[in-house]
């Protein structure tokens, strides 16, 4: 069975509009999150990673006409141009399209600013594919926020299947008015940065993002890639919305992908979390980490740089975690202060130089998913 | 690996109408909102489970379906979920978005999100297993094939349970099945087509 790497990739983002940008960003220690205030479910703002739309709007302008596609839209748009450019395996026939989002174009519910079917889910995928001319229809990945990750999954098992020979998978969600004012009625929005695993951390920042990368069989022989190896989904089989109080999920998710590979916890030399910054969550990924023996892995969350991007974070995650194989690089667990969680962790606090090989990237969500995925740089 | 793979059970949800294999086995007046049809549903099954109360619509479907499927006993705790729809949770997201203006409610946001539903399986049968959720402008037997053989091919699973769920403007279409290393009819697109659509009017 043929392998799929981690190819050419884009991050979109209020710290940069391309990849590149960002990694250089988050190298220096700067956050996306910024005081906002002009939401009404907010008296005093609130902190979150907004990009604005006029921004959008000009580097759009470039490659196609700004007022036909939402701002969700136009990031995807953006992030999978990058690609393309870059990579000469894309082949519209051929290539798939793999898109992640949790809620899409919700913010253009109840308005008319653009036909009122944008707001499915597969039509404004196949707005996407249709700017670009896909000729495969478009897969659309929405289960909640381990989604970035499954779709890297689903474009992996898809292409093995035959499905195309290979595929570029986008995720993208917004801070919208509509996710803002939610994840404000569960009292879970921080009142400050967020601040993943620390024992000040108040609860979760949000950040709008999109990203892309292409996956697929690479027969170049001239550089170092990494490989996408194996992912593994739990449920917690325990609440909607809360954590597992015994990270029943996370730990499932991370015993299997362990066993499935014949790989032991002393091979994984990073692992990225998904650290919203809540207490329950943190905790509960701190209780399954230690259950599965991952105590001493420099660990962090990149939360801190981006907020929680949502259908996109797990995706940034990923290609980050590519750059850091890549670069030998271990990037600081960003606002962390002193550790807050119940189980002992190695959290990664100033960048360092490291040889690394094999990242774990983990991830979980409302509806109880967990998801756990390796990541292997290929040494030629 | 690449061993044949069966569906050994089906339901067929929409009109009003049940049906198990291709039978009818229930049936209620056209007229009923679809919050009463699927109460008459859980009532006429003998069903205990309070949490179904609290579930938006688009999960009590996806709960009924399931008990319907299977008699409400799923021995492989690994089972996994492979589920689409073509409406996300946009019922419930309108709902919610009401609430807006003036006290925005969790209780309401919780259920904006289609994976929900998998959570609300999931603790009801207490599988610890495998989720996806894909979402397709209509039933896309070819998604369900090859993530489904994928999961069977890694042998991540012996079994799975998959589900075309979708509900919007009060209309819900339905079609759950189970696929296996045994049993009745052969797991394939063409297949799937004929199982989905004889009751499709």
């Amino acid at each position: 069975m043929s392998r799929n790497y981690l190819l050419n990739d884009s991050i979109i983002s209020p710290l940069g509009f391309n990849t590149a940008v960002n990694i250089e960003a988050i190298r220096n220690s700067e956050s996306a999150l910024k005081l906002h205030h002009y939401s009404k479910f907010f008296e005093n703002g609130y902190y979150a990673g907004l990009i604005e739309s006029d921004l959008i709007d000009r580097k759009f302008n470039t490659i196609g006409d700004p007022t036909l596609f939402t701002k969700l839209e136009k990031l995807m748009i953006l992030a999978i141009h990058q690609v393309i450019e870059e990579a000469t395996s894309v082949d519209l026939n051929n290539t798939g399209l793999i898109i992640s989002t949790t809620k899409g174009n919700i913010d253009q519910l109840g308005k008319n600013e653009f036909p009122t079917d944008r707001i499915y889910l597969w039509k404004m995928a196949q707005v996407i594919a249709d700017f670009f001319e896909f000729k495969q229809k478009p897969i659309v990945v929405s289960n909640a926020c381990i989604s970035g990750a499954l779709a890297i999954k689903t474009a992996n098992d898809f292409i093995q299947a035959g499905r195309f020979s290979n595929a570029i998978v986008v995720g993208g969600d917004l801070v919208s008015e509509f996710v803002l004012s939610g994840f404000q009625s569960f009292q879970a929005i921080s009142p400050e940065p967020c601040r993943p695993f620390s024992n000040d951390r108040k609860g979760v920042s949000l950040g709008e993002a999109a990203a892309a990368i292409l996956i697929g069989p690479d027969d170049s022989e001239t550089k170092q890639k990494v490989e996408y190896i194996d992912a593994v989904t739990a449920n917690d089989a325990n609440h909607i919305s809360g954590p597992s109080r015994t990270g029943e999920g996370l730990y499932q998710s991370i015993s299997r992908l362990l066993k499935n590979n014949n790989i032991s916890t002393t091979q994984i030399d990073y692992l990225s979390a998904h650290g919203t910054a809540t207490i329950y969550n943190d905790e509960m990924e701190s209780i399954a980490f230690n259950r599965a023996g991952l105590e001493s892995v420099p660990v962090n969350s990149l939360k801190g740089y981006y907020g929680h991007t949502l259908g996109t974070s797990a995706l940034i995650e990923s290609i980050l975690t590519k750059h850091s194989l890549l670069n030998n690089e271990l990037i600081a667990s960003y606002n962390f202060t002193e550790l807050g969680v119940s189980k002992n962790l190695n959290i990664i606090q100033n960048n360092e130089n490291k040889d690394l090989n094999l990242a774990l990237k983990t991830a979980s969500g409302f509806g109880g998913c967990n998801l756990a995925m390796f990541l292997k740089k290929e040494r030629i | 690996m690449n061993r044949e793979l069966f569906v050994h059970n089906s339901i067929v949800i929409r009109n009003s109408k049940v049906y198990k294999n291709g039978q009818l086995i229930f049936e209620a007046e056209t007229d009923l909102s679809i919050s009463k049809f699927l109460k008459k549903i859980y009532k006429q099954q003998e069903l205990k489970y309070p949490k179904f109360f609290k579930m938006d619509n688009l999960s009590k479907l996806g709960y009924l379906g399931v008990e319907l499927l299977t008699h409400g006993d799923i021995q492989d705790k690994e089972t996994a979920l492979v589920f689409a729809n073509s409406s996300s949770s946009l019922e419930t997201d309108t709902a919610y978005a009401e609430t807006m203006n003036e006290f925005p409610s969790p209780s309401l946001f919780v259920y904006t999100l289609p994976n929900i539903m998998l959570g609300e399986i999931s603790i009801r049968h207490q599988l610890r297993s495998e989720n996806v959720f894909f979402i397709s402008e209509d039933f896309d037997p070819g998604l369900f094939v090859d993530y489904s053989k994928a999961l069977f091919q890694q042998k991540k699973v012996v079994n799975v349970l998959c589900g075309w769920v979708d509900l919007h403007n009060n209309e819900y279409d339905v079609f759950l099945w189970q696929i296996a290393l045994s049993g009745g009819k052969k797991f394939n697109e063409e297949e799937l087509k004929k199982l989905y659509l004889p009751t499709h009017e």
